[in-house]
C-alpha cells in the first residue's frame, strides 16, 4: 500500500469530522490545533501549532513536530504529577492495517473485476485510509485542546514543554519512562477494579458516581460494539452496490444508463460514514471518557487506602512509641492528598457529565438531521432515475 | 478550536429558532412518536392466506424411488391416496406464507410486472385475439403425511382469450406437474429452435431442510420462493405465442385431472439417463466444428456467452447484497436493544429519553431493512436467477442448431460415400451381383438425397426460428429488466421515505434547544 501524505487545510471538511467532544471553557489564551500531519509507513507525524497570549511561553505563535509516543509521554507524565482526570489518549497506533489488508486483497482480485469496479473499490479503500488518518489526528488534537482548557493541567510544566520544546522529545521521553514507569500503570488497572468496588464510601456523591459509572461503562461499551457492527454492514452494502453497478454498466446491450446505481453506492456509503462519525465515534469517545472518570475514582480510592494505611501506621507507631512525628506527618500528607483529590474529582466528574450530555445531544441531533437530509436527497435522486427509466 | 462546539453552523437553514429556558430535550407530546405511517407492516401479497399453518412441509421432489408410475389420480379429490401408503385419507392442510417473507408495501404484486408488459404490447399473432392472460400460483398446501406427502398449488387463470373454455378458472397442481409440462414442451420445441422457458429448479437440499418439519424463516422463504418462481415460469411460458397454443399447456391450465408426470424425479432412472445425455451433449458440442457462414449467429453466440457470464456475476453480487442487508437488519436490532439499555442506565433524564427514542427508531428501521432485504431478494435476486437459466435455454437452442447442422452434414457425407461406392461398383468383377447391388445403392442414394434435403430444410428452419426467437427474447428482456429495476428503485424510495419519516418524528429533531 502506498504511503500517504496529506495536508489538512480543508476546514469545512474538518468541521464535520471534529467536535465529537465539546469544551465548555472558552479560554482563548491558549489555542492549540494540528493543522498538518504526515503519514510515513504508518507512523504519523503531527504538527502541533500553538497560539497564546500567556507570558510563560517564549513566543506567541509557534509549531513543533510531535509523534504519537510524545503524546503518550505527556499523558503519563500528567497522570503521575496531577491528580486530575487527564483525559483519554488511545495508547495504540490507529488501525491502518485493516484498510491496508483490504487494499492487498483488492490487488489480488483485480483480474476478476472490471476496470471501473477496481477503480471504485480502490477509491473507497483510499477514503477509508484517509478517514483513519483523519480520525487519529482528530483524537490527538482533541486531547490537547482538552488540556489547554483545563484550569490546572494547562499550567503544567510538562505540557508547556510538549508544546514548545523545539527539539526531539525522545530524550526526555526515555527519562520519563524510567522515572514514572508509566508503562506498568495499565497492568495495575484490573487490581483497581476490585479496589474501587470494595471501598466503603462515606460520601454520597462518590457512591452514586461509582455505581453509575460502573454500570454506564459496560452499557456504553456494548453500544459502541453494536454500533460498529451496524456501520460495518452499511459499508458492506455500499461495496455490493459498487459491484452491481459495474456489472450492470458492462451489460452493454441493455441500452440503459445504469450509472445511477453508483449513486446508490454513495448513498449507502454516506449513511455509513455519517453514522460512524456521529454515533459510533461518539459512543467510542465517551466510552473512553468514562474510563478516564473511572480512572479518577481509582486514584481517589487508592489515596483513601493510603490514608487508611497511614492511620494504621500511626496507631502502630503510637503503640511502639517510635517514629511518631514521621507517622503523623505521613498521615497528614495522605489526608491532604485524599481531600484534594476528592475535591478536584468532584469537579471533574460533574463537568464530565455536562460535557457528555451536551456532546450526545449535539451529535444525536446532527446525525438525525444528516439522515433526514440524505433521505430527502436519495428520494429525489431515485425518483429522477425512475422517471427517466419509465419515460425512455 | 473550541468554537465549533456550541453555535449551530451557519449553513444549516433547516433549524428552528433557539428557545431559551427550555428543557434539554422537549417533553414529547405523546409518549411515543407520532402515529406510524399507514401500511408499514408487510402487505400480504398473495390474497391466498387461508387457514392455519401446518408445521411440516413436504414436496414431491423426493418421491419414493420405487413409486409405481402412471396412476391417474385427481389432485383435487381429498380422497387422494399417496401412492404407497396405506394410511387413511390424508388431511389437506393449507399453508400460509408468513408475512415477513412477502415483498411488502409495493402496492401491486410482482405479477403486475408481467401483466403490465402484456397489456402494453400487442403481439403479432398468427391471427388471434390480443394477448390477455393472467396466471397466479397460490395456496401452497401440504397433501398427505409422512415421507410421501407433497405440496400442491392452486393455479388460477384469468383470460378473455378464445383459447380457453372459461374466463376465470383454477386447478390444483403439484411441482412434478410443472416439471412434466416443461419436459413435454422441451421435447417438442427446443430442437426446432424455440426458447422454452426453463422450469424452476429442483432442490433436494432445500426440501430436506423443509422435511425436518420446522416452520422457520428459511423453510417459509423456500416455499415462497418456489411459489413465486412457478408463477413466473407459467407467465413466461404463456407469453410465448406458440407455446400458449400448445395443447399440453392448455391441458395443464384447464383440466382438473392431469396424468401424473413421471420420469421427473432426479434420482430415477429417467433422471439419471437425462444426466448422462447432458454429459454426452457437452462432449459432442466440443467436437462439433461448425463452419459458421452466418455472421449474425456468430455474433449472437458470443453475445449470449458474455451475457451469461455477466448475469451470473450480477446474480452473485445481488445475493451478497441480500445477505448483507439481512445482517444489517440483525445488527440494527441488536444496536436498538443496546441503546435502550444505555438509555435506562443514563441518569440525565432528558438524555435518557432521547436514547430510548433512538432505540425505538432503530428498531423500526431494523424492520425496514428486513423488508428491503426481501425486496432485494424477490424483486432482484430471484429474477436474475430466472434470467441466468433463461440464457441457458437460449444457449441450448443454439446448440440444437449446431446439432441440426451436424446431422445435415452427416447425411451429406454419407451420401457422398454412397455415391463413391456406386461409382466403384462399375468396376466389380461379379456381374451377377452387380445389378442387385446397383439397385440397392440407388435406393439408398435416393433415401439419402431426401435426408440431405430434409437436413438442409431443417437447418434453415431452425436458423429462421432462432432469429425470430432471439429478437423476441431481446425485446422481452430489456423490458423485463427495466421493469425490475424500476420496481426495485421504487422499493428503495419507499424505504428512504419511511426512514425519513421515523427520524423526523424523533422529538429531539423538532426543535433546536439551548442547554440549560
Amino acid at each position: 500500500a502506498a504511503c500517504v501524505k496529506h495536508l489538512l487545510n480543508q476546514r469545512n471538511l474538518w468541521n464535520i469530522l471534529r467536535s465529537v467532544s465539546v469544551d465548555l471553557n472558552n479560554d482563548t489564551a491558549l489555542l492549540i490545533d494540528i493543522p498538518d500531519a504526515l503519514c510515513e509507513r504508518d507512523k504519523v507525524k503531527f504538527t502541533v501549532h500553538t497560539k497564546t497570549t500567556l507570558t510563560n511561553f517564549q513566543k506567541p505563535d509557534f509549531s513543533v513536530p510531535r509523534q504519537h509516543e510524545d503524546f503518550i509521554w505527556l499523558h503519563d507524565a500528567l497522570v503521575e504529577t496531577e491528580d486530575y482526570a487527564v483525559g483519554i489518549l488511545e495508547r495504540s497506533y490507529p488501525d491502518f492495517e485493516s484498510p491496508r489488508d483490504k487494499m492487498h486483497k483488492l490487488g489480488e482480485g483485480e483480474a476478476t473485476m472490471t476496470k471501473e469496479e477496481y477503480t471504485k473499490m480502490k477509491q473507497e479503500l483510499e477514503a477509508e485510509y484517509l478517514a483513519v488518518f483523519k480520525k487519529t489526528v482528530q483524537v490527538h488534537e482533541v486531547f490537547l485542546q482538552r488540556l489547554s482548557s483545563h484550569p490546572v493541567l494547562s499550567k503544567d510544566r510538562n505540557f508547556q514543554i510538549f508544546l514548545e520544546y523545539d527539539q526531539d522529545l525522545s530524550v526526555r521521553r526515555k527519562n520519563a519512562k524510567e522515572m514514572f514507569g508509566g508503562f506498568f500503570k495499565n497492568m495495575v488497572k484490573s487490581a483497581d477494579e476490585v479496589l474501587i468496588s470494595g471501598i466503603k464510601e462515606v460520601d454520597d456523591f462518590f457512591e452514586q458516581e461509582k455505581t453509575f459509572l460502573l454500570d454506564y461503562y459496560s452499557k456504553i461499551k456494548d453500544s459502541t460494539a453494536k454500533a460498529e457492527k451496524m456501520t460495518r454492514s452499511h459499508k458492506n452494502i455500499a461495496d455490493d452496490y459498487i459491484h452491481i453497478s459495474a456489472t450492470l454498466n458492462s451489460l452493454y446491450l441493455w441500452k440503459l444508463n445504469f450509472a445511477f446505481f453508483m449513486h446508490l453506492q454513495k448513498v449507502e456509503g454516506r449513511v455509513a460514514s455519517d453514522q460512524e462519525l456521529k454515533l459510533t465515534e461518539l459512543l467510542r469517545y465517551y466510552m473512553r471518557d468514562i474510563q478516564a472518570a473511572k480512572d479518577l475514582l481509582y486514584r481517589r480510592a487508592r489515596a483513601l487506602v493510603d490514608y487508611e494505611n497511614s492511620n494504621k501506621a500511626l496507631d502502630k507507631a503510637r503503640l511502639k512509641s517510635k517514629d511518631i512525628p514521621q507517622a503523623e506527618e505521613h498521615q497528614r500528607q495522605c489526608l491532604q492528598k485524599f481531600d484534594k483529590l476528592s475535591e478536584s474529582a468532584k469537579k471533574e466528574l460533574t463537568s464530565f457529565k455536562g460535557r457528555r450530555v451536551v456532546a450526545f445531544r449535539k451529535n444525536l441531533i446532527e446525525m438525525a438531521e444528516l439522515e433526514i437530509k440524505h433521505a430527502k436527497n436519495n428520494v429525489a435522486l431515485l425518483q429522477g432515475c425512475i422517471d427517466l427509466l419509465k419515460n425512455n | 478550536m473550541a468554537d465549533t462546539a456550541r453555535d449551530p453552523p451557519p449553513d444549516r437553514t433547516d433549524f428552528h429558532e433557539v428557545e431559551d429556558g427550555e428543557d434539554l430535550f422537549p417533553e414529547p407530546s405523546a409518549a411515543t412518536p407520532e402515529s406510524q405511517p399507514a401500511s408499514l407492516s408487510a402487505v400480504d401479497i398473495s390474497t391466498n392466506a387461508n387457514g392455519p399453518k401446518q408445521d411440516s412441509f413436504f414436496d414431491d421432489d423426493n418421491e419414493d424411488l420405487f413409486a409405481e408410475a402412471t396412476e391417474e389420480v385427481s389432485l383435487d379429490s381429498p380422497e387422494r391416496d399417496v401412492l404407497l401408503s396405506d394410511g387413511p385419507s390424508p388431511a389437506i392442510t393449507p399453508i400460509t406464507p408468513p408475512t415477513s417473507v412477502i415483498t411488502p408495501r409495493i402496492g401491486h404484486t410482482h405479477d403486475d410486472m408481467f401483466t403490465h408488459s402484456s397489456f402494453d404490447e400487442i403481439e403479432e399473432e398468427e391471427g388471434g385475439d390480443s394477448f390477455d392472460i393472467h396466471i397466479s400460483v397460490s395456496d401452497p398446501e401440504k397433501i398427505g403425511d409422512g415421507m410421501n406427502a407433497y405440496m400442491a398449488y392452486k393455479v388460477t387463470t384469468k383470460s378473455s382469450m378464445s383459447l380457453f373454455k372459461q374466463r376465470d378458472f383454477a386447478v390444483k397442481r403439484r411441482f412434478s406437474d410443472f416439471l412434466g409440462l416443461h419436459s413435454k414442451l422441451a421435447s417438442k420445441y427446443l430442437h426446432i429452435g424455440y426458447i422454452v422457458p426453463p422450469a424452476p429448479e429442483k432442490s433436494i437440499v432445500g426440501m430436506t431442510k423443509v422435511k425436518v418439519g420446522k416452520e422457520d424463516q428459511s423453510s417459509n422463504e423456500f416455499v415462497e420462493k418456489r411459489r413465486s418462481a412457478l408463477e413466473r415460469y407459467l407467465m413466461r411460458t404463456v407469453k410465448h405465442p406458440i407455446l400458449l397454443k400448445d395443447p399440453d399447456v392448455l391441458q395443464f391450465l384447464e383440466s382438473t385431472e392431469l396424468p401424473r408426470a413421471v420420469n421427473t424425479q432426479a434420482l430415477s432412472s429417467a433422471g439419471i439417463l437425462r444426466m448422462v445425455n447432458k454429459a454426452a451433449d457437452a462432449v459432442n458440442k466440443m467436437t462439433i466444428k461448425m463452419n459458421e457462414s452466418d455472421a449474425w449467429f456468430e455474433e449472437k453466440q458470443q453475445h449470449f456467452e458474455n451475457l451469461d457470464l455477466q448475469l451470473k456475476k450480477l446474480h452473485a453480487s445481488v445475493e451478497s447484497l441480500v445477505c448483507h442487508r439481512k445482517e444489517l437488519s440483525v445488527n440494527t436490532a441488536q444496536f436498538a436493544k443496546s441503546a435502550a439499555m444505555l438509555g435506562n442506565s443514563e441518569d440525565h433524564t432528558a438524555l435518557s429519553r432521547a436514547l430510548s427514542q433512538l432505540a425505538e427508531v432503530e428498531e423500526k428501521i431494523d424492520q425496514l431493512h428486513q423488508d428491503q432485504a426481501n425486496a432485494d431478494l424477490y424483486l432482484f435476486s430471484e429474477l436474475l436467477g430466472d434470467y441466468v437459466r433463461l440464457i441457458g435455454a437460449v444457449k441450448g437452442v443454439f446448440d440444437h442448431r449446431m446439432k441440426t447442422w451436424q446431422k445435415w452434414q452427416d447425411s451429406q457425407m454419407l451420401l457422398q460415400k454412397k455415391r463413391e461406392a456406386e461409382a466403384k461398383l462399375q468396376f466389380t468383377n461379379k456381374p451377377d451381383k452387380l445389378q442387385q447391388a446397383k439397385d440397392e445403392i440407388k435406393e439408398e442414394i435416393e433415401e439419402l438425397e431426401g435426408k440431405v434435403q430434409q437436413g438442409e430444410r431443417d437447418f434453415e428452419q431452425i436458423s429462421k426460428t432462432i432469429r425470430k426467437e432471439v429478437s423476441r427474447f431481446e425485446k422481452e428482456r430489456v423490458k423485463d429488466f427495466k421493469m425490475i429495476i424500476v420496481k426495485y428503485l421504487e422499493s428503495l424510495v419507499q424505504t428512504q421515505q419511511q426512514v425519513k419519516h421515523f427520524i423526523l418524528n424523533l422529538s429531539y429533531t423538532k426543535k433546536r434547544l439551548v442547554f440549560v
